[in-house]
């Protein structure tokens, strides 16, 4: 069984298309890291998934079940089995690094407050800042508020993780923490879409790798594949400018 | 000035000084009423005018439409309209009343485009954030949205709030006695106008003056930003 299945998908941003009939899979367990130059859709295609933008055409099926993104129930079901993490972390500025970390599992799954905030708390030192916990999000790093951003969508004990370019906008010594966080996850057998543009790191973590270009996927294939023999000439043009880069 | 020191105590007595209290406690109950009853409406219309329910839709013009509408005719106008549709249908004879509707109208309208900018003025990233954590609308606003916002929101806010005292003298063309006729009335029995309405302006900074301190005690510890 599929953990996500994108079938045909197509959105628009106003009259852009920026994604254009796209199908791609992702099983239990199983890391897909989607790469492709700037506005290829990526990043929306994450976005999509948990119902912030809404498909134009296609059908997204999670876990068996297909999403309605006009009906609450299916919203609310898709955003209850997915996390995501943002490029610019997105942190509530109003609260401190632990109320970030548990306001929704209390306040939107209703678990009980205790429990919340020690899993808060093992999960904060997992990713290095329990020791942050009271401060706000402006009074950390870019890199600690990234980490902050993973701690929070993971506890909300989240069935696939949804990772949107999470280092894009890191200083390259913050970057590597980061990354350490998600390999570790994915040590764990975390189900996640990966967005980046740290090549190395794509082709170390993931399972499949699909090159997106202009809201398409042009090529699907394991990192050795994709990376070493690539089969489409876009592909080809996109990893020989990464080589001379 | 002699005749100004002279004409002191007369003007002091325990009749004028009475007038002058009510007076000032019909401005301070149109302005009290304005603000509390603009500032819960004008919330609500401003939370109907963001919000994207479909549903919601014939609100949200009506909201559009009375907004833009109260904030474009003057005070006074409003409260002459006000006046004289109440009268046509005889709703009520008390010009009290009258004011207080239009203070409350004018009030919402102000303070719903006040609320409304500051819900704005948060990064549309936060309400991705929380959407995509199964928040709803509400849930947003209230956790989310308006803790960062009100340090947006209640500067202007409360400096609509010090206008509007000042706007309540308005009142006084359909005749409701608050601080500025009584002025007028004083100054008719022969008082002089510096002495009536140095009065009054001292009366008015009374009024004013615990407002802007509260404004900036609430700025202090609501706007903040952080809960």
């Amino acid at each position: 069984m599929h953990q996500v299945e994108i079938k045909s998908i197509s959105a628009n941003y106003g009259s852009l298309k920026v994604i254009d009939d796209l199908s791609i899979q992702l099983n239990k367990g199983e890391i897909v890291s989607l790469i492709g130059p700037s506005g290829s859709g990526k990043s929306t295609l994450l976005k999509l998934l948990v119902g912030l933008i809404k498909p134009t055409q296609g059908e997204v099926v999670i876990q068996n079940r297909t999403i309605n993104f006009d009906n609450k129930d299916d919203l609310r079901f898709a955003r209850s089995k997915l996390a995501i993490v943002f490029q610019q972390y997105n942190l509530f500025q109003n609260m401190n690094i632990l109320n970030n970390v548990c306001i929704a599992p209390i306040k939107i799954q209703k678990r009980d407050k205790h429990e919340v905030e020690e899993s808060a708390k093992i999960l904060l030192e997992k990713v290095g800042l329990k020791d942050k916990m009271h401060a706000y999000p402006d009074e950390l790093s870019g890199g600690q508020q990234q980490r902050v951003a993973i701690a929070r969508a993971l506890n909300l004990k989240p069935e696939i993780l949804l990772l949107d370019e999470v280092t894009s906008a890191l200083d390259p010594e913050l970057v590597k923490e980061v990354l350490n966080t998600i390999k570790i996850l994915a040590s764990e057998g975390m189900t996640m879409f990966i967005v980046s543009h740290e090549m190395g790191f794509v082709k170390e973590i993931s399972n499949q790798v699909a090159f997106l270009d202009k809201g398409k996927v042009i090529e699907m294939n394991s990192p050795e594949k994709l990376f070493n023999h690539p089969e489409n000439q876009r592909t080809k043009d996109f990893m020989m400018k990464i080589i001379k880069e | 000035m002699e005749r100004l020191i002279e004409e002191i105590p007369n003007f002091f007595t325990y009749w004028n000084i009475i007038f002058l209290l009510k007076a000032m406690g019909v401005t301070l109950m149109l302005t009290l009423f304005g603000c509390i009853f603009g500032f819960a409406f004008g919330l609500i219309l401003a939370i109907v005018r963001k919000s994207e329910n479909k549903l919601m839709m014939p609100l949200r013009i009506f909201v559009v439409f009375f907004t833009e509408i109260f904030r474009r005719i003057p005070f006074l106008v409003t409260l002459l309209l006000i006046f004289y549709v109440f009268q046509i249908f005889q709703i009520t004879d008390s010009l009290f009343v009258i004011a207080l509707i239009s203070v409350c109208l004018i009030a919402t309208a102000f303070i719903g485009e006040i609320i409304r900018s500051g819900i704005e003025s948060i990064n549309m990233a936060q309400w991705d954030a929380a959407k995509a954590m199964n928040f709803s609308y509400l849930q947003i606003l209230k956790e989310v949205i308006f803790p960062q916002a009100w340090k947006v929101i209640l500067p202007p806010a409360f400096g609509f709030f010090i206008l509007f005292i000042k706007d309540t003298a308005l009142a006084s063309q359909i005749g409701v006695m608050e601080l500025t006729f009584a002025g007028k009335i004083l100054n008719n029995k022969g008082f002089s106008p510096v002495l009536v309405f140095g009065s009054i302006l001292i009366l008015y900074f009374i009024l004013s003056f615990p407002l802007d301190r509260f404004g900036k005690y609430m700025e202090r510890k609501i706007a903040s930003g952080r809960n």
